[in-house]
Parts: structure tokens; sequence; C-alpha cells
């Protein structure tokens, strides 16, 4: 009906229409940010010469933060954190970095890069993180979530197994969101700047009104609960925008306010959930509809646009967690994933690339390389070429970008998808997951062969059988072990993953961010693999060469003797890829005949983020010839040092995985020195887009891409000061260099950097 | 999953995917050797002894890996979407490969059936002017020639051999029109002086076939394989050429309408 009509909006006659010169359609009627968009984007096939500089505002601004940012990174921790006030949407008054600089406001407390404290999650998490800075931690808060007001993490406690302990202490499964926010969830933010509050809450209260069956189970009143908590998280997200003078129960009527509106439902939720990974989710090329708007109507210049994206972009930079040293170790650094995917082409083949998405690129350049926010770009063989060469350039120039496949994941997610995190995708406001950390598959081989016997720490975790006695590995008796042990070990996993997201529901609801979606969403159980490459190796080892285990006292394997050569994943070889199919596939089959809690659909990735360093501390020697202690690759990378035959080799081998076993993701992380590259800059660029272009063809999933020199990264071990902004990416995100241990450093530079001489 | 083992044949077998050849190792991604990215092979086995050589465990004749022309281009052809997408393709260098000739005939006979754009990178050094080059030729769409100095004399003191067989292959091609590149490793005191650049200018001038010549600079990186060989590395103490000396051998190859790129 509306479809050809001009929008409007219904704001009372003193205020601007908000939906003035906006195309019409059913976006008007129901909730769907994904119809206007389509209604109303212009796509962009162009170049970036019209990008603009920093201007001197924003150059001040940033200056500030940065001093702040190395301040904090001097202190090695926090630079300051609440220890009285429970975070929350509205817990703290307004917060600036400096008023008069900002176009964009909100900090998460009343100070720049303060901390705030979510106990919600875990009472335990946040005294461990007072006690590791030396605070002090109110007595009564303490009191509040250990007497009277229970957590996730004791919910969770109190419900697991003596057999998932063990799994859990052995480290077979790790890095359980079973202490802190599970994260994985991204609000549709959008849909404030849209629509504005007071038009989300009546949607809210007419889901709860129609969600009334004649019989009420244990589904419905959840919801209908729920549904309530989100109509007051909405009702806060008012008061807290108030606070800082903005009324956004109402759309927003200008670029400035639909990012600034966007941003505040996003603040929201950083206040209320310190989720392992919080996505801003895709807001680039719906920002540039009010952008043109503005820019058209000459309310806005093209300086005055980046400003806006560039002070958002400060913004997303300075979302802090507190967490404990431990948890910052394990992730190098403060990861918080404000994955914001870019680009990507629409169901009717139209290119969802617009001018703002070259814009958010170019905060990179404007404040330099970051981690935060982790732009991701959604590769099309059909993207504007224009918009290939300027992602390539950027990589070569900061190393700060991912790429996922659109063509890929599109047919599943249709063209409003984001990703959480690094590599999981979701459809936004739809669709959100439960998320799973990992299972080590290395670990549940060597369970195979020690029958259950943990090789680290002594203990029978698995289920107990013969210690596999042959002189020599037999190929068939070792996976039909291994098959039996990941059956078991997929049981624990998917026990202990019911467990805790039931848990988290309950006592840590994500309200600000469940408010942004429909009432019914799609949930899926996002269990993961890490140490897939070891494994494949190490069948292969067994298979084609000769493997004679070695037995200590007790009897138990803790080595290996490997006589002859074996083929290694890595090198487009079959023999060995096709191992690591067949494992990924399996595992998958293992993990689906579990039943799940909200039945949601069971997924995997094969993503490690930077835990495979600690992964391989925890794991014995390996059939592969690595020895104890060595790292993991990180995801689903090769090995170090084990593909021989360059850069597009391991990149097959890596595309060979199957996305359909994999649906949340498969990660690959490149380090290229920018001389592999080609000869001069032009080459580079054509050579790193024809190799995404080859990779994504291929069906490849996700690519991280480093372009660095291994003298840049040694330099900066010896000399962090100077390289404040280096970045580089890890796994599915990005890590300031110089805040990586050192061993974690040792392990981006060992591993293969593709430079051939 | 079973492993497929393909007996190997000498060069005279009928079947031409099932040459063999002497391979020393494979690099999927290169991107100096030619246009776009390239699977680049090295063939195992040179005569020349080039004292700045960077590839020093490419020398000898024996090593390497023996392997049938058809698995390696089922190996390649895999790589077929990377090279479409940058205007790449296969380049076989080495080593020397002109000194087997039966093989990378088949070979490339094989790519371009499968479309796939080949380059051939040689100092030149054929021995026999037969059918089998001709062929390999037939098939080749881009030769990279790397030749050293055009002065016979300083030729053998760089490289330990005469550049008649050279300077003929670049006259054969020439004459066949084949498109090619000439490579001039750019060396401090023996190949960075004006009087080399004339030299080589005034003989590929009147080659229609030239596209352009490289001057690449000398660079340090091969020297840790000299060592790993137990060698002496010979230009020990020579710096890479600057920037001024590659602009000035740059422009006189321009005074001759010479494309040269650095």
């Amino acid at each position: 009906m509306y479809k050809d009509d001009l929008a409007t909006a219904n704001v009372g006659s003193d205020m601007p229409d908000p939906w003035q010169g906006f195309n019409g359609g059913d976006w008007q009627t129901a909730v769907n940010v994904r119809d206007f968009i389509q209604k109303n984007y212009t796509p962009y096939e162009g170049d970036d010469s019209f990008l603009a500089d920093p201007t001197e505002r924003t150059q001040k601004l940033w200056e500030k933060v940065l001093e702040l940012m190395q301040q904090e990174n001097a202190k090695g921790g926090p630079l300051d954190f609440d220890t009285e006030v429970v975070s929350g949407i509205t817990s703290h008054p307004a917060g600036y970095i400096d008023k008069d600089l900002e176009v964009i406001v909100g900090l998460q407390t009343e100070k720049p890069l303060k901390r705030a404290i979510m106990p919600n999650g875990g009472i335990r998490m946040v005294e461990a993180s007072c006690q590791a800075y030396d605070r002090e931690l109110s007595p009564q808060v303490s009191e509040i979530f250990t007497k009277y007001r229970k957590t996730h993490n004791q919910g969770v406690f109190d419900a697991y197994t003596p057999e998932i302990l063990k799994c859990r202490k052995a480290g077979i499964i790790t890095g359980l969101p079973d202490a802190y926010g599970r994260g994985r969830i991204i609000g549709d933010y959008r849909r404030i700047a849209l629509y504005g509050v007071d038009r989300l809450i009546e949607d809210k209260q007419q889901q709860k009104a129609d969600l009334n069956p004649d019989f009420f189970d244990e589904d419905v009143i959840r919801l209908r609960e729920e549904l309530s908590d989100q109509v007051r998280a909405l009702q806060e997200m008012k008061e807290m925008a108030q606070s800082y003078g903005f009324d956004i129960s109402r759309p927003a009527v200008t670029a400035r306010e639909a990012i600034q509106w966007t941003y505040f439902a996003y603040l929201a939720a950083v206040k209320s959930q310190n989720g392992a990974a919080m996505s801003i989710g895709r807001i680039s090329s719906f920002l540039d509809i009010y952008i043109k708007r503005d820019l058209e109507s000459g309310a806005l210049t093209e300086s005055e646009a980046q400003e806006m994206m560039d002070d958002l972009v400060v913004k997303l930079r300075m979302v802090r967690f507190l967490r404990t040293p431990e948890y910052d170790q394990l992730f190098s650094g403060d990861p918080t994933w404000v994955t914001e995917v870019i680009g990507g082409m629409g169901e009717d083949g139209r290119t969802l690339v617009t001018k703002s998405s070259f814009r958010i690129l170019n905060t990179l350049y404007n404040l330099g390389p970051a981690p935060e926010p982790n732009l991701t770009v959604l590769w099309s063989e059909q993207l504007p070429k224009s918009f290939k060469d300027f992602c390539s350039k950027v990589s070569i120039d900061t190393s700060s970008i991912q790429y996922e496949s659109d063509d890929l994941m599109r047919p599943k997610f249709g063209d409003d998808y984001g990703i959480a995190c690094c590599v999981s995708a979701m459809r936004i406001g739809k669709q959100m997951q439960f998320f799973g950390a990992r299972c080590n598959l290395a670990k549940t081989m060597l369970y195979s062969i020690n029958g259950g016997m943990d090789e680290k720490i002594g203990l029978q975790v698995g289920p107990k059988m013969d210690v596999m006695a042959d002189e020599y590995l037999d190929f068939d008796k070792v996976w039909e072990r291994f098959d039996h042990y990941m059956d078991w070990v997929a049981n624990q996993y998917v026990k202990s993953l019911n467990v805790i997201h039931y848990m988290h529901d309950r006592y840590s609801y994500e309200t600000a961010l469940m408010a942004l979606h429909d009432r019914d969403v799609y949930r899926t159980m996002a269990c993961g693999i890490a140490g897939l490459s070891i494994v494949a190796d190490s069948l292969a080892a067994i298979k084609y060469a000769k493997v004679k285990p070695v037995r200590n006292d007790e009897g138990f394997v803790v080595d290996y003797q490997i006589e002859g050569d074996f083929p290694k994943f890595g090198n487009n070889d079959d023999r060995v890829d096709q191992i690591a199919v067949d494992v990924v596939h399996r595992f998958m089959e293992h993990v689906r005949k579990n039943p799940t809690y909200r039945k949601s659909v069971p997924t995997q990735s094969i993503l490690t983020i930077t835990s495979n360093v600690v992964y391989g501390k925890k794991t014995g020697t390996t059939p592969d010839g690595r020895k104890a202690g060595e790292p993991f690759a990180p995801g689903a990378n090769p090995m170090h040092g084990r593909d021989e035959k360059g850069a597009l080799a391991s990149l097959l081998s890596v595309s060979k995985l199957p996305y359909n076993d994999a649906e949340d993701g498969i990660s690959y992380t490149m380090s290229l020195v920018p001389a592999g590259l080609g000869k001069d800059k032009t080459a580079q660029v054509t050579n790193l887009s024809a190799m995404l272009d080859g990779y994504f063809k291929a069906a490849g999933h996700h690519v991280n891409v480093n372009v660095l020199n291994k003298e840049t990264l040694m330099d900066a071990m010896e000399h962090p000061e100077q390289y404040p902004q280096l970045t580089i990416r890890v796994s599915g995100y990005a890590v300031n260099f110089v805040k990586l241990t050192r061993e974690q450093q040792m392990d981006v530079i060992s591993r293969t950097f593709h430079a051939r001489m | 999953m079973t492993q497929l083992i393909y007996p190997f044949k000498d060069a005279v077998s009928v079947d031409p995917l099932q040459v063999s050849g002497n391979v020393h190792s494979v690099d999927s991604f290169g991107t100096v050797d030619g246009p776009g990215t390239r699977y680049v092979v090295f063939l195992q086995g040179c005569l020349f002894r080039c004292k700045y050589c960077h590839n020093r465990d490419t020398w000898d004749l024996d090593g390497g890996q023996k392997k049938v022309a058809g698995d390696l281009v089922k190996e390649i052809v895999a790589y077929k979407p990377f090279m479409e997408a940058s205007n790449g393709g296969v380049t076989v260098t080495g080593g020397e490969p002109l000194l087997q000739v039966p093989f990378v005939k088949a070979l490339f006979t094989a790519l371009k059936e499968e479309n796939i754009h080949t380059c051939l990178d040689t100092n030149g050094y054929a021995t026999k002017y037969n059918q089998e080059l001709d062929e390999l030729l037939a098939h080749t769409d881009l030769v990279l020639l790397d030749l050293k100095q055009v002065d016979d004399k300083r030729h053998k003191a760089l490289t330990g051999v005469s550049n008649k067989r050279t300077l003929k292959f670049a006259q054969y091609v020439a004459e066949k029109g084949i498109p090619a590149w000439i490579r001039l490793v750019v060396v401090p005191g023996y190949t960075d002086d004006e009087k080399t650049a004339r030299q080589m200018a005034k003989f590929i001038q009147p080659m229609s076939n030239v596209e352009k010549v490289e001057l690449l600079p000398y660079h340090e990186l091969g020297k840790h394989k000299w060592e790993a060989f137990g060698d002496r590395y010979p230009l020990a103490g020579v710096e890479p050429p600057s920037k001024e000396t590659l602009l000035k051998l740059q422009a006189i190859f321009s005074e001759y309408h010479i494309k040269a790129t650095f």
C-alpha cells in the first residue's frame, strides 16, 4: 500500500517530520529496518576521492583520548573503575571527554575510560578484579550479590556435574561463559533512530498482549516476563538520553541525531552487559541514508559527516569492561568486539556499499589504526571494484580489517545480518546465539589414545578405556576411538552449555539488547572446536607415516616418534585436507545428537581467538610432532611453518572446510609482508583484491589480513612506546600488538609470514 | 581416502602428461615474476653460477623432487580463480627451465589447454634449437629473459658462463615475436654502469617483442642459502644500488625508447 508513497511519522506539528523525504514501505507499519534500508539507501560505486580529512576538532578530541589510553596502557590495567555503583542503563550521570569538543556524546560511566561493575554475571569475577587491581569492592555490593541476589555464575555451578567440572579443569572444554557475560547478541540499535523509543515500547506491549494462549507453559511465562523487562529497559534508555539532553522517545530527525540515537542504544547495551563480544551490527549504510538526506538539503558538509563518523568511532574505541588480568591475558588485552559489518550485496543484486562504508573505513586514516571497532568487510565477487581496491589499500596501510564471504552467508542469513564477535553471522534483530566457546579436539584425540586419562594433569576425565597398546598407531583404530571420545565430549559440552544459558537467561538476561529484537528470535547453540590442524596433521601422520607411541612408567603415552613424511594441512593436499573436513563434519554430527536449551539450533565455529597459546600450554605432545605446551595454530590455520607452498595453498586448504558444518564461522589469519604482495602499491592492492576474490570464490569463509614486516613487530616488542596504535589481526579480531603478552607476541611473530625470496 | 600413486616415467614417454621434471619447490602466491599473481614452479638445476644468485639451492642438477607434468597441472588448476582475478598465471623459473625443455613443454601445452597464462623465466641457456623448443615457445605467452651483461667478458666474470647462448636465444624469441620482458639485475660494480645499460639498450632496441626492461635491484636476501651450503658469499659487502642509480639507468633506456621499470 505505502510502497511508493513518501513516508511521514506522526510526531506532532512543532517538530520537523523525521521521515520527510524517505520512501515509504512496510517499515512504516511494522518494525522493519531492513525494509527501510532497501527502500531508501543509495548504492555507491565510485572511489574514495570524496573522503574528508579529520577536522581540527577531531584531532584535538582524539589526542585527549589517546593520552588517556596511554595512561591506561602504562598502568597495565583499568585507568579507574567503580567499586560502589552496580552498572545499569541509568546508573551513572552523563559523562564526557570534553563536552565542547564532542559531536556525539555518551560514556559508560561519568568519566572517560572509567569502568563499571556488572555483577549479574558473577560477583566473584568482580571481586577478583577488585583484588587484582588493589581496590576494595563496596561490602554492600558483595553482600547483595552473595546473600540476596543470585548470580549467573552461582546458578551454573549449582547445576554442573562433577564430570563437567573435570572437563573444565582439564581444559578439554574451555572458555565457557560461566563466570562472565556470554555476549554475542546484537541489538538492532538502528531501531531507536528510525522509530524512537515510544514506538518500540508500544510494539513490545502489543507483543506481550498477543502472547496469551489458553495454556501457559514455561516458555510463555518466561517470554512474558522478558517482554516486561524489555519495556523497562526501553524506558531507561529514554532516561539515560535525557541526562545528556536528548529526547529519544521520538525518531531521529537529522543525521547527527540518527548517529546519536543509534549510539545511545548501543551504550545502553554496554552499560548493562559485560558481554564477551558486543557487536554493533550493520549501521554504516543505514546511517548513510540520513547523512545523504542532510548533505542534499545543505544541512551538512562532507567534512561534518566524516566528523560525526570519526566521533562515533572514537566512542566505540573507548568501550571498556572490568575483567580479571587472567581474562585479559587469554584474550590479549581488552577486546570488546564492537564488530561492524560493511558492504556486501543486497538480495536484489544492488551493492550495499554506500559512501558511509567508505567513511567508516576512513576513520582508520583519520584516527589511525585500532583494533576496535572490529571492522568487517562482507566480500562478494559482485562488490564494486573501487570498493574492493579501497579495502585492500586500507588493509595494506592499517592491518585493521577482516573479510568474510557475503556470497556464502547471504543465502543463509539474507542481506541484513551482522557478525557477532569475529565470525558468527546472525540476522540483526531476529537471531541470537548461545555462545559456547570451544572444545579442545587435540586433547580429545589424546584421550582416545590414553583411554580418557588427561595427559597433563593425570586425571581420569573421560570414560576409561585401555591405553592403546600397538607398537605403531593404526589409523582406523585411532579414528574409531577418537570418534567415540568426540561423541562423549560433545555430550558433556552441550550439557554444560544448556546449564550456562538456562542460568544466563535467568540471572543475567540481556534486557537492553533483547528489547531491540523481534519477539520470537531464532537461537543457535554456538559450539566451537580448537586444534583442528593438529588433529588433521596427527591423523595424517598416523596414516601416511609411521607413528610410534612412547609410554611413561605408568604406561600412558606421552610422546610420539614419527618415521617418514606425511602430508600436512595447509598445502592444498586432499589426503590431509579431507581428514580435516571429516573431523569437522563428525564432531558437528555428534553435537547435533544432543537436545539443546530453548530449542536452539546447534552450530560450531573453528575459532580460537588468541587462546591458541593457552590451549597449547594445557595440551600434551601430539602425534604430529608438536611438543607438549607448544601453541596451537589459531582458528582454522595450518600449523606454523608447515604450509610450504605459499599463501594461496593454505587458503585453499582452509576453504575446503565445510561451512554447512561450521556455520558459526571458520577463522583464518594470514600475515603477509608488503613486498610479498607485489612490487608497488598498485600491484599490492590489485593482488590482495585478487587473493580475496579467489579465496571467497573457492568458498572460503573468513580471513584476517595483516600486511606487516616482521622487523616492525620485533621493534615494537622492544620499543612498545613508539607503537601505541600498531594493530594486528588475530583469529577474528584485532589487538594492539603492544598489549599482547610477550609469549603471544612471539607466537604472532613465529607464525608463518608469507614472503618468498 | 585413497592415495593415487603415479608411476614415474622418463621424458620419452608417449603421454605428455607423464613427462617428469625435476622440481625444487613451488609457490602458490608469486607476485614479482610476471603479471598478476602467479603459481611459480622453481625447477632444480642451473649451469650459471651468478655471484648474486638468491636461489643457490636450485643449482645442483640432481636433487629436487620428480614430478610428472599431469600432477602439477592438476595442482595448478585449483588456483585458476586467483589467476583470473588478477590476470595472473603460471611462471616456470628455477634453476633454469631450459635445461628441462620436454617437461616445461608438456606443462605449458597442458596449461594452455586450460587457458592459463604461461611465463618462462629463463637465462636463455638453450642448447638445442629443435622442434621441442619451438613447441615450448609456441605455448609460452611471455618470456622473462635474464640478460645479465651484453659484454661477454663481464658476463663470464659475473656468471662463470659465456652469454653467447643467451644472446642467441634473445634473438630467436624476438624473431618469433613472443612478448618478452628483459630483466637486468642491477649489481653495484658489475651491472650498474652506463656502459652496461647502453650496450643492452642497443642490443634490444630493434626487438619489437620486448615490452619493457625490469631493473631488479640486487639484494642480499639469498645470502643465507650460500652459507647453508658452506659456500662463501661472493658479493659480501656489496650494498644494494641506490635509487639514483636506478633512475640513471632508466633514463638511459628511455633514450633508446625502451621502457624500464623498477
